[in-house]
């Protein structure tokens, strides 16, 4: 049977994300992660478009290690990421809520957990 | 096992740590006087809970196990890294013997004191240095090319500096009713999200674009903005002074200035000698004028009249001045002179940059640059942001005037949106930068006399407090006019960060006879000191952060070892050197800095930071209609003329051109194509990295795992051409040297540049010389010289070199 999820998720409204890596960094000091590890990975997009053009775009990807910080949500506490994240363009949320959100292009919602 | 109990400590970011010019509201997380924890305090108006990757990391930084927490005294050769461990009491007696010996042997100002860049250092290096005698400080960047000359340039013609309005200057931020948001932003030559904040916090801008601000955005990298703009100028570097020209062109031509604020707050009506090109002065009238005052044609009278400059009117009344036209002028000594206005030899010269020409130098399409200035000059209101680039040309000057003519022309000027004027939160100055005079000062003017480079170079001698760097590395070599025999360098790391040339910069540390650091980690140019003494951290201090608004306290949280904050450094050490030293305590100096504000450093430690209130001379709008910009309380600015300068009376009087233009930086493919024609890629460097603030950080294995190695970007079609592929070690060189970078092949950069990473040496590395953890081997300044700055000692070329890329072959790996 497939896993069910916790019902909780991340929306992420990638086209503000500037890259910063701040979300990365907030993870491994809040669990203390070794140097490339985390529960967050920006990866940075270059599209090549026509003409010629091209986009760049940052993508903050939850990792098999974000557990959504079970732990400080259920303090009432935004995610570690979430908190520090320079654009504040990431939001911690029930799922049906988040998706209720998404009124916009370039809007991502991931359920890691 | 009990719970530990955890104390949070709320502060402010400024160096060391993150490195920045900081500002942001940290919480500090402490469990047993151990810092475990840092946040974005969400209080803070500033970064509302939002915090940087490097500060994040503090915990990593803080307790790094190659921290220096005991002074070092050298004990083998210099460079050795033969180190004996002492006291401070030791430390402080060896320096004070080391600097009173130079003192008494060459005088004071043998003794060069070296900052780094944005820190909280700026005042008490001064306070050291002035205690000592010597009025040398300096920051270490050849042409000072970072920040201070564009404050320099912009404080020329409008008195005053003046940077993006997001709304910062308001506890309640974009809510206040007082704030406009900018309809458009023009992002000149900036990649500040991962960057450091050294105007504002980067990320109000995404903030305000999603409040629906459109963006311009002026850089030959794809970047975050550029990918969001609604314009993108991809220009060649450097040439941003013609593009700026190119605005002006369009705007001028279309009549899309506010022709108000031109006529009444510029010096565009004033007249300009056509014989020698400079500003008539009432002095050349018949009468006794007075020199200080300008002269404008009245349109009522039909004849000169006189603008007092001591009352920032004119001396008859119900004059309408001319703002176009030829006049004759009859002068006190017979002669007849032609004479036009300001705002005509203005436009002829914007008018030597048609669109076609504009297009041809800058390599963006005229339909593009008329599209942009459009945009921006209709867009009401609209701000323009820029960033280093702008510093880091030898022309910075004629550029940054154009690029203020743009923001003053259009009516964006200390309006709400626009470009604020930016001024120390209460008038609480600490730090000795352009137009400041602060509690921490030179004892005399005499003293000054001796500061290299203030004779040479106008905006040294008027408002920059620094002694210049190309010519102070030079006087080391030849002790003319003095000998320069000792150097005190408080974290800054030249060899590897802002020194042009390294090597020069190592033979002339290596030639002094005392070299004095202060910094947290065992640098490459620490290990070429005779002492090194331990800085602390801004987590590990009490300290004031007195730059623009709001005035904030930094707060000690933890305390790591033996390390002392740099203002206690410098305070016991001024103490010693100076008889009439006048503090007996660090806060009786902070309480005496902030003086202006009303409060003392204990009162504003409890409230964390403070906002000036309205009415207040560094709080917006139209400081310039309310009279609060002058010391006189009359309207107008605090310039010359008491006007916004199209015509800069500064720059006429420093012998140097008096009105923006564009002039070509030295060493690109068409000021030299016999270079070019070996070295054909345009050489940008500076990258800006979200993990690194300059040189530091590398030690930091969080923050290196995000940028472990110093890139160069390269187009795909180039790198092909090339032979290169991606992660490949290269070869970048040109005529002063190589240095061997990694490729990332990538389409953020154009087909005929390159983008090369700055800052590099590798702390995992052997330190001692001639080692120095590598810091020559990827150094990208080798490629770029000293001495290859502006007319007024400002700017240098190190956006715009030229070099060629080559695979670094398997032998030489």
């Amino acid at each position: 049977m497939a896993r069910k999820n916790t019902g909780y998720g991340l929306l992420i409204d990638y086209e503000y994300c500037t890259g910063c890596h701040a979300c990365e960094i907030a993870c491994a000091q809040e669990y203390d992660w070794p140097a490339g590890m985390g529960g967050m990975r920006v990866t940075e997009m270059i599209q090549q478009l026509p003409n010629d053009k091209a986009y760049l775009a940052y993508l903050p990807f939850p990792t098999e290690l974000c557990i959504l910080c079970a732990g400080r949500t259920a303090k009432g506490m935004k995610p570690a990421c979430v908190q520090t994240c320079m654009s504040a363009c990431m939001k911690h949320g029930r799922v049906e809520d988040l998706a209720k959100e998404i009124n916009k292009p370039r809007m991502a919602l991931f359920v890691p957990k | 096992m009990a719970k530990k109990e955890r104390q949070i400590v709320a502060t402010t970011a400024w160096s060391a740590g993150p490195g920045c010019h900081g500002g942001c509201g940290v919480l500090a997380h402490i469990e047993d006087g151990r810092l475990v924890k840092v946040e974005g305090d969400p209080n803070h108006p500033w970064n509302q809970g939002r915090i940087c990757a490097r500060c994040l990391a503090m915990t990593k930084y803080v307790y790094h196990p190659d921290r220096i927490t005991r002074p070092l005294k050298r004990v083998g050769e210099r460079g050795e890294g033969k180190w004996q461990e002492i006291s401070w009491e030791e430390a402080f007696a060896y320096v004070e013997e080391k600097l009173v010996k130079i003192r008494d042997e060459y005088g004071p100002e043998s003794v060069i004191f070296s900052m780094g860049t944005g820190r909280d250092i700026g005042a008490w290096i001064c306070m050291l240095a002035y205690a000592y005698g010597s009025p040398n400080v300096m920051f270490a960047l050849s042409g000072l090319a970072c920040y201070s000359p564009r404050i320099a340039a912009v404080t020329t013609v409008q008195g005053d500096y003046c940077i993006l309005d997001a709304s910062q200057w308001f506890p309640a931020r974009y809510e206040d009713p007082r704030y406009t948001r900018p309809e458009c932003i023009v992002i000149w030559g900036y990649n500040i999200p991962s960057t450091c904040p050294d105007n504002v916090f980067g990320h109000w801008i995404t903030d305000l674009m999603k409040q629906g601000t459109k963006i311009i955005c002026i850089d030959p990298r794809l970047t975050f903005f550029a990918s969001r703009a609604e314009k993108w100028l991809q220009l060649r570097p450097g040439t941003d002074g013609a593009l700026a020209m190119g605005f002006l062109n369009v705007i001028l031509n279309e009549k899309l200035y506010d022709e108000k604020f031109v006529s009444d707050w510029t010096n565009a009506p004033h007249l300009v000698r056509t014989d020698t090109g400079k500003l008539l002065r009432a002095g050349d009238l018949p009468g006794d004028g007075n020199a200080a005052d300008f002269v404008v044609w009245d349109a009522v009278a039909g004849k000169p009249a006189v603008w007092d400059t001591a009352d920032v009117t004119y001396k008859a009344a119900g004059v309408r001045p001319a703002l176009e036209g030829e006049y004759q002028v009859k002068l006190a000594c017979g002669q007849t002179v032609q004479c036009t206005t300001v705002w005509d030899t203005f436009r002829r010269k914007v008018a030597e940059y048609p669109l076609d020409k504009v297009a041809e130098i800058t390599l963006v399409p005229a339909d593009d640059i008329r599209a942009a200035a459009r945009l921006y000059a209709t867009s009401k209101p609209a701000a323009i942001h820029w960033g280093e680039p702008i510093d880091m040309t030898p022309a910075i000057t004629p550029t940054t005037q154009a690029i203020a003519d743009l923001w003053a022309i259009t009516g964006n000027l200390d309006v709400p949106g626009g470009n604020v004027i930016s001024r120390y939160a209460f008038d609480a100055v600490a730090y000795a930068l352009p137009g400041a005079k602060g509690a921490i000062k030179l004892k005399s003017a005499e003293m000054d006399k001796k500061r290299i480079g203030a004779d040479k170079y106008g905006p040294l001698g008027k408002f920059i407090w620094r002694a210049h760097t190309d010519l102070v590395i030079d006087q080391i070599f030849t002790g003319e006019p003095y000998p320069v025999k000792g150097m005190w360098l408080q974290t800054t790391n030249p060899l590897s960060g802002i020194g042009m040339d390294p090597r020069k910069w190592q033979k002339a540390l290596e030639k002094l006879d005392f070299v004095a650091v202060v910094d947290l980690f065992m640098t490459p140019t620490a290990q070429l000191a005779d002492i090194i003494l331990p800085a602390a951290s801004f987590l590990e201090k009490e300290s004031i952060r007195s730059w623009w608004i709001p005035l904030q306290t930094i707060n000690k949280a933890i305390d790591v070892a033996e390390c002392k904050s740099d203002v206690e450094i410098n305070f016991e050490l001024a103490r010693r050197l100076d008889p009439e030293f006048k503090w007996n305590t660090v806060h009786e100096l902070f309480d005496e800095i902030l003086a202006n504000s009303g409060m003392t450093f204990a009162e504003l430690q409890e409230k964390g930071w403070a906002f000036p209130p309205e009415g207040h001379p560094s709080a917006p709008y139209r400081r310039f209609e309310k009279g609060l910009l002058r010391a006189d309380g009359k309207p107008g600015f605090r310039t010359p003329s008491g006007k916004f300068e199209l015509h800069s009376t500064l720059r006429e009087e420093w012998g140097l051109e008096p009105v923006a233009h564009y002039e070509e930086p030295p060493f690109t493919p068409v000021s030299r194509p016999d270079l070019a024609a070996e070295y054909p890629l345009i050489l940008c460097t500076g990258r800006r990295s979200a993990a690194f603030f300059i040189s530091e950080h590398r030690n930091i294995p969080w923050l290196r795992a995000l940028d472990p190695d110093p890139v160069v970007e390269i187009h795909p079609r180039k790198a092909q051409e090339l032979g290169i592929g991606n992660g490949e070690w290269v070869w970048v060189e040109n005529w002063l040297g190589k240095c061997k970078l990694k490729a990332k092949v990538t389409l953020e950069v154009p087909e005929w540049m390159v983008m090369a990473a700055h800052g590099w040496w590798f702390p995992e590395e052997k330190t001692a010389a001639p080692d120095l953890c590598g810091t020559f081997r990827s150094n990208i300044n080798t490629l770029i010289p000293m001495n290859a700055v502006g007319q007024d000692g400002l700017g240098s070329p190190i956006k715009h070199m030229l070099c060629k890329v080559y695979k670094v072959r398997g032998d030489e790996a």
